[in-house]
């Protein structure tokens, strides 16, 4: 199925902390991503695909366009959706994540806005964020072709023409081109895999310096 | 892509830094012995190599001014310098300090989990290498695992050879077995595959042969288990740097082939080449790797195809950065937080005398302990690294030696005197530390 990207905005990440961000100590375990499309009407929302930075846990909630007279409210779509198995090391911490429609909690037809909520337990770490968030929306369905009719019903065989006297019969030369092309294809395709492994260039080998780039 | 090789950036910067400065130093040997980095054999070398192929190790050219690019305790210095940007060291001492050499937050197993990860080296398993020994008598144990041994190389099961040889291979069928796990065929494209290696070796000769030669000469051929493998090792280890296919696993290794170009066309990417052609450049030891297999293939094909996938499986993540569970930043992690867990009086002690172990324990583990061990106990050990497909054995196996001499240990008051405490593994056993070790250290 295809996919379509959707532009979004992302808003800067806003940091939950409790008391004075500047005062206290520790670091903000918390973080939200506001995600906003400013330009597209509500859409199904499909897949979200982005890469991890040493976010430990996901949680998503949605904001989804209800009939017109209600005002449209917040649904969490995901909760606590563990990115690393082990918050204070590093595994699964840059690892390129993508959520799909069907491991959220709820529908997400009619999407208007998302608020990422980010959380990181360990104070082992000196920020931690989520980058190159895309958001894609269902692709166009192909369309279905409608076959033309001579496919769908084949006319009758003709009748086939008179043999030209000295010509060999044409149905054995067909069935003979046919067997034919099928050892040719045979062997174009039980060649090997084996490279055959050269590394020089037209027999030459004769280099510079090894190149830093 | 760099992210399939290596997921987190900062330690694929680290490799970069790394590999230029391998790329520099071999330059610079180049351009200081005025020894071009390859060079096209004239006709009549081409037929005295040729005649000489299976007695290389008789030639006894000058080495002395070459210098091997890199010894293990270089890449050591390296890995106790990563460090992750994004981690909050802190001044002061807290639950964060690593008291260790290395300093990043890798995810080690500890010791309930590896006793889950190598369940069949319980004690209530038997074992080849504890269970086989003359004491015991073979119709408990070593019979029956032989018989199973000959049905699964019957059956031609590699999967069932890979479970079968966590308990330890017999040696009558250790080769058999090897070749099945690691898919070693001995079809005849293979064969010529070699011969087209060897032929390469006649036609070019490489700075990297300098290397090699040197490599084998101060390492291998001083050994007492293996120098008569000399001529052996040259014809393996010639053949692989100019194995092109071994550039597949660079996919899947954090580390890059050097490229370098024909002379005269800098910078055009047509003539852009690798170098040497298979992209590994040798460091001191790395003939350590290929001499052990010598005990159990003396064809010389099938000796190479042997060693050629054992290094794209296992043996290249112990020289390069990555984070992976069985790249040696891991196993160097998993060494010293078994260490500091499990035994934190000696560790402490050896950390106060300046002698901390990592540094101790580093080139046995490069190795795989190869050269340190006697044969047939490392062979069993690598019959571990097969069943299991990982390299934290290594880490255990180390953990496991300091435990066993940790008394001796505790005496010393150096790191010289570590050393020698540590110098000679070759009496160890290897089936018994390791379990001991595992299964019955009271915690």
């Amino acid at each position: 199925m295809s996919r379509v990207s959707v532009p979004c905005h992302v808003k800067g990440t806003v940091a939950l902390q409790v008391g004075d961000v500047r005062t206290s100590q520790g670091r903000p375990g918390v973080l939200v991503i506001d995600v906003t499309f400013p330009s597209v009407a509500p859409f199904e929302l499909q897949e979200i695909m982005f890469k991890n930075y040493y976010t430990a846990f996901l949680s998503i909630r949605v904001r989804q366009h209800t009939s017109t007279h209600t005002p449209p409210k917040w649904v969490t779509c995901l909760r606590d959706y563990c990115l690393m198995p082990d918050p204070h090391s590093e595994e699964g911490a840059q690892e390129y994540i993508s959520l799909f429609k069907h491991q959220m909690l709820c529908d997400m037809a009619r999407v208007l806005e998302l608020r990422l909520i980010l959380r990181q337990p360990s104070p082992l770490w000196v920020s931690f964020t989520v980058e190159e968030l895309q958001i894609y929306q269902q692709g166009p369905k192909s369309p279905s072709m409608t076959f033309p009719k001579w496919l769908s019903h084949p006319v009758p065989c003709e009748q086939p023409a008179p043999l030209i006297e000295g010509l060999p019969d044409p149905s054995r030369v067909s069935s003979e081109v046919q067997q034919m092309w099928a050892l040719t294809e045979m062997i174009r395709a039980s060649h090997t895999s084996t490279r055959i492994g050269r590394f020089d260039v037209d027999g030459c080998y004769d280099l510079n310096l090894l190149s830093y780039t | 892509p760099e992210h399939l090789k290596e997921p987190l950036v900062y330690m694929r910067k680290a490799q970069g830094s790394w590999e230029k400065r391998i790329l520099k130093s071999l330059n610079s040997m180049c351009t200081e012995l005025s020894i071009p980095l390859a060079r096209k054999r004239p006709v009549g070398e081409q037929k005295e190599l040729l005649n000489k192929w299976n007695e290389m190790g008789t030639d006894e050219p000058d080495l002395s001014l070459f210098r091997p690019v890199y010894a293990p305790k270089d890449f050591l210095e390296v890995l106790i310098n990563l460090r992750n940007p994004n981690y909050e060291n802190g001044d002061s001492l807290s639950f964060r300090t690593h008291l260790g050499l290395i300093q990043v937050p890798l995810k080690v197993k500890d010791i309930p989990e590896l006793k889950e990860f190598f369940v069949e080296l319980g004690l209530t398993t038997g074992q080849l290498g504890i269970d086989d020994s003359t004491q015991v008598p073979p119709e408990l144990f070593e019979n029956e695992h032989v018989r199973i041994g000959q049905k699964v190389l019957a059956e031609q099961d590699s999967a069932a050879a890979q479970q079968y040889i966590r308990q330890g291979s017999p040696t009558a069928l250790r080769a058999e077995l090897w070749a099945l796990i690691l898919n070693i065929s001995s079809q005849p494209e293979e064969l010529l595959y070699y011969e087209q290696l060897k032929t390469n070796v006649i036609q070019h000769d490489l700075l990297v042969d300098s290397l090699i030669y040197k490599d084998v000469k101060l390492t291998a051929s001083n050994d007492d288990y293996y120098f008569v493998f000399e001529d052996y090792l040259y014809q393996v280890l010639l053949c692989f740097s100019r194995d092109t296919s071994v550039l597949g696993h660079f996919a899947y290794n954090s580390a890059s082939p050097p490229k370098s170009y024909i002379r005269g066309k800098l910078g055009l990417e047509e003539y852009a080449v690798f170098y040497p052609p298979n992209g590994v450049i040798p460091f001191h030891g790395f003939s350590m790797y290929v001499a052990p297999l010598c005990f159990l293939y003396h064809e010389p094909s099938k000796l190479y195809q042997i060693f050629r996938e054992m290094y794209v499986r296992f043996f290249f993540r112990l020289h390069s950065i990555s984070s992976h569970p069985s790249g040696i930043v891991s196993l160097c992690l998993l060494f010293e937080t078994l260490l500091q867990t499990y035994l934190p009086q000696l560790f402490y002690h050896l950390r106060e005398i300046g002698a901390q172990p990592l540094r101790i324990s580093f080139k046995w583990m490069v190795r795989a302990f190869s050269g340190y061990l006697a044969t047939d106990q490392l062979l069993l050990l690598w019959d571990r690294i097969l069943g299991y497909n990982s390299l934290e054995i290594l880490a255990v196996l180390a953990a496991a030696v300091f435990a066993f001499r940790a008394v001796n240990l505790m005496e010393v008051t150096s790191l010289a005197a570590a050393e020698a405490v540590l110098a000679d593994l070759s009496t160890l056993k290897v089936m018994p530390l390791l379990q001991i070790f595992l299964f019955a250290t009271v915690t």
